[in-house]
């Protein structure tokens, strides 16, 4: 009867220390945000200054606004390769739209506020088209993604003949002034982009935490025949969502070309792929229906704040590749712990 | 609290003769859930061993124990009078020992025959012999008296024939201990004697069976030996000779239950679900799992549908719900055609339908027990663009005690729940929307007599106040508790009608039941 006893000791102890363990798990992207700081400011006397983090945060957006509509998507089960592409073809039709339209013999120079509206209806038409593919047409998410991925591409490319936009400051005789403003400017010294970002992140929290909307979206990730007999409308959550990440990803796009007032067709390549690392990191499941904004936004964060470090503290570009990479798969490998570990057989 | 406990009382050490399995003093805690409080257990060699408990007893933990699929907090399992560690399925499996499982696990896209020999393929000489694979199959299969191809995928399947591949699946093994969680709960009347004939043939080969189950007449003509275990621990224990059902219900839940009867002294109203001529493909075949149905259920009126596996009448419910498509035939609420509205319009206006198969249709494993309760009323808690906590918790809290889950909190993971309890909170979430017309595809499954008793009640109150309830089942007497009306189906069609004072012989003949035999 000692091998029982000593047995109930050990158990008494993990279910102690089990707790440490899972605050560490749930909170393991902040953790290790908070470990990249601390690492890069011993290394290197500029990391940590306000203005270097605003810097940062600067990049972190672009990243972090792809990454939100990638949880979007992802928490409905589905993946979307589209938005590195969708965020190159915005750029590049913003741009087209600034440099005037010609109408019949006139050519028409929009102000920017409808350049911005017009340009996001872009990003929605690509997404509602992969949505319908996948909710309607049942193709795979991979697949579809994957074919806009490249249709979003080539039409940017063909636009602009592989040239890039570098004029998107308008002319103020032409009234289309302002462009830059979403890049350039800073309110209370934060920049636009990064405020843009924070209100995109913000309200998409209330979206998934506060609506009905949201509830539908983790229920028909988690199960989604459960959910469809719960009377949610299983395939309009799902368009949504696809024309959500859209939208992101042409917010992206603008805010991109503004920071560099010029317009590439091959801006945001292979984009897609570090979002979706950071909603991975952020402990997002890719099977669907787990997964939290702020969990997110701090995975962006990890991915920029270590790039952007790991270039300070003047460490080659192939090694930032393998860290990043190093990075994600020990993410994943936290999230099949987390979630194998509580899932009962 | 002391119940008379009887001389089959587990003694310290097992008697091997006796005694193949035993568990001594066996804890077993979730986090500060104690689902075992240190539970002595015998399994008697070459007899059928039944375990009795309401839901959430600890049964199903106490199995997963005694087969490694979950490790014990403290105590011991003693194989023939050895203490053995059951580090995992295999080991357990290597020593004789196989499970049945509750909630079934198998791989929905394979086909049944990859199903059941999934980790135990047979190698002939050019890998796999599926040949050798599929005979064996088909033996099974005809052994069980089961119509089942070793070829179909296991999604194809009814439900009732999936647990029937897990049975297959665990006799195929050969073990000499097989234990048995709730094996009939989505079987047939006929197919459960088919079971029962299998249990006969396994005790005459000396294989020793623990076997649980909610449906406590039917698991009492094959106990030899009877343990009831309530709230984690031990309560009774007695050889068959010495046992009736009172014994078994009074130890389990500490009161009789009867399954009530059907409410009077009101008038029923309008019809409230009208179906006419409806007919529904077979998911499988191309032939009409519902034949030109036609239902009428009023408001107040409480009608229950019996049939056996593959009569329709999941079908016809889910049809009714709006989820298949019909390819004849109408579905009226009120008087208002409905058979062009969605599932959610149709939960909106009133009708809504439990499902049977909880784990695929009616659970989202990914969140917790308060959100599955209130995921089919989201609206009414919406205000505006946001969802009011507050309400919410109001609801899902009624909801939790309406019909009585034991759980943690609405905040605890749905999948902590025992069987029984996952099964009350998908009835739950539907009764919260306030339906007018509730349609409910074998809603005891799995619930315990007591749980089965308060959701009948909980029923037949409602429909005093208006409410149509339609619900299925494979128990006959469940069909003469509350139900103003009982239909048979058979072969998608309505074989007979009668009132809540027939028979059970009467049903089940016009069920084509006797004619399996
Ligand atoms: N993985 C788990 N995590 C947390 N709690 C659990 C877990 N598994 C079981 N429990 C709890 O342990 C208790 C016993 O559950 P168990 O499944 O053994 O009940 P049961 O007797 O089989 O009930 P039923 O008749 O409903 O199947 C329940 O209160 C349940 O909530
Ligand atoms: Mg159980």
């Amino acid at each position: 009867m000692s091998a029982t006893s000593t047995n109930g000791a050990v158990a008494a102890k993990k279910s102690g220390s089990f707790s440490l363990i899972k605050v560490l798990l749930e909170g393991r992207a902040f953790f290790a945000l908070i470990a990249i700081i601390l690492a890069f400011s011993s290394m290197s006397p500029n990391y940590a200054s306000v203005g270097n983090f605003l810097i940062m945060a600067n990049h972190v957006a672009i990243f972090g606004l792809l990454a939100i509509g990638m949880l979007l998507v992802i928490l409905n089960g589905g993946i979307d390769l589209s938005v590195g592409s969708v965020l190159g073809l915005s750029g590049v039709f913003a741009g087209w739209l600034m440099q005037g339209v010609e109408v019949g013999n006139v050519i028409i120079y929009p102000p920017v506020w409808a350049v911005v509206v017009l340009t996001l209806c872009v990003g929605a038409t690509v997404g509602v088209v992969n949505g319908i593919l996948v909710a309607v047409f049942k193709v795979p998410a991979f697949v579809a993604t994957l074919g806009s991925l490249y249709v979003a591409r080539g039409i940017g490319l063909l636009m602009t003949n592989g040239l890039t936009y570098n004029n998107l400051s308008g002319d103020p005789s032409l009234g289309n002034t302002g462009f830059d403003w979403l890049g350039f400017n800073r309110l209370a010294s934060v920049p636009i982009g990064v405020i843009i970002f924070a209100v995109i992140a913000v309200a998409t929290a209330m979206l998934l935490t506060r609506s009905a909307f949201g509830r539908w979206l983790y229920a028909s990730g988690g199960n989604e025949r459960a959910a469809q007999l719960s009377g949610v409308p299983v395939k309009r959550v799902q368009v949504i969502v696809y024309m959500l990440s859209g939208v992101c990803a042409s917010v992206a796009g603008l805010v991109l070309s503004s920071q560099l007032t010029s317009a590439g067709p091959t801006a945001g390549t292979t984009y897609e792929l570090t979002a979706i690392a950071a909603v991975v990191i952020g402990g997002a499941a890719l099977t669907g229906g787990r997964g939290t904004v702020l969990g997110t936004v701090l995975g962006a964060f990890v991915i920029g704040f270590l790039s952007d470090g790991l270039v300070i503290i003047g460490v080659s570009a192939y090694w930032q590749t393998v860290f990043t990479g190093a990075v994600i798969v020990l993410a994943v490998l936290l999230n099949s712990i987390q979630y194998g570990g509580t899932r009962r057989s | 609290m002391r119940l008379p406990i009887h001389e089959e009382t587990p003694t310290e050490t097992p008697d091997i003769a006796e005694v193949v399995l035993a568990a001594r003093h066996v804890t077993k805690s979730f986090g500060a859930v104690r689902a075992l409080k240190g539970v002595n257990f015998d399994v008697h060699r070459g007899h059928v061993t039944t375990l009795f408990g309401e839901n959430g007893a600890g049964k199903s933990t106490l199995m997963k124990i005694l087969s490694g699929v979950q490790k014990p907090t403290t105590g011991e399992i003693i194989l023939d009078g050895q203490p053995v560690e059951l580090g995992s399925t295999t080991e357990a499996q290597e020593l004789g020992i196989c499970i049945i499982h509750q909630e079934l696990s198998l791989a929905p896209n394979l086909t049944v025959r990859d199903n059941i020999f999934m980790g135990r393929e047979i190698r002939g000489r050019f890998g796999v012999d599926y040949a050798e694979e599929e005979r064996q199959v088909r033996k099974l299969m005809e052994e069980l008296e089961e119509d089942i191809d070793p070829l179909a995928k296991v999604e194809d399947l009814r439900l009732g024939q999936q647990q029937i591949v897990e049975i297959a699946r665990a006799l195929s093994v050969d073990a000499r201990i097989l234990i048995m969680d709730e094996p009939t709960s989505a079987l047939s009347a006929a197919e459960v004697e088919v079971l029962f004939k299998v249990i006969h043939d396994l005790k005459a080969k000396g294989v020793s069976i623990v076997y649980i189950s909610h449906h406590l007449e039917e698991a009492l003509t094959i106990t030899d030996h009877a343990v009831v275990l309530r709230d984690g621990t031990m309560t009774a224990y007695a050889p068959r000779a010495e046992i009736d059902l009172e014994w078994i219900v009074r130890n389990m839940v500490g009161e009789n239950f009867d399954l009530g009867s059907p409410p009077e002294g009101y008038d029923f109203g309008a019809p409230a679900l009208t179906v006419k001529g409806l007919s529904v493909p077979s998911h499988t075949d191309g032939e009409l799992a519902v034949d030109a149905m036609d239902l009428d259920v009023k408001a107040g009126e409480i009608v229950c549908i019996y049939g056996l596996m593959g009569a329709g009448r999941t079908e016809l419910l889910e049809c009714a719900a709006g989820r298949i498509k019909p390819v004849a035939g109408s579905v009226e609420l009120h008087g208002q055609d409905v058979s062009k509205l969605s599932i959610s319009d149709r939960i909106q206006s009133g009708l809504v339908l439990v499902p049977e198969d909880r784990q695929r249709d009616g659970l989202v494993q990914t969140m917790t027990v308060g959100r599955n309760l209130s995921l089919a009323s989201i609206q009414n808690f919406t205000r505006g663009l946001f969802t009011s906590r507050k309400e919410e918790a109001v609801i899902v809290e009624d909801s939790i005690r309406d019909v009585t889950v034991k759980t943690d909190g609405p905040e605890a993971m749905i999948g902590s729940l025992s069987g029984g309890n996952q099964q009350k909170v998908v009835i739950g979430k539907m009764l919260v929307t306030d339906p007018s017309v509730i349609m409910l595809d074998e809603p005891s499954r799995g619930i315990d007599i007591g749980a089965k008793a308060e959701v009948f009640r909980i029923l037949a109150e409602r429909a005093r106040e208006g409410l149509a309830v339609v619900y299925t089942t494979s128990e006959v007497s469940e069909c003469l508790s509350i139900a103003h009306r009982i239909i048979v189906m058979r072969r998608g069609k309505i074989s007979a009608e009668f009132s809540h004072d027939t028979t059970k012989e009467a049903i089940m003949a016009a069920s084509g039941e006797s004619l399996v035999h």
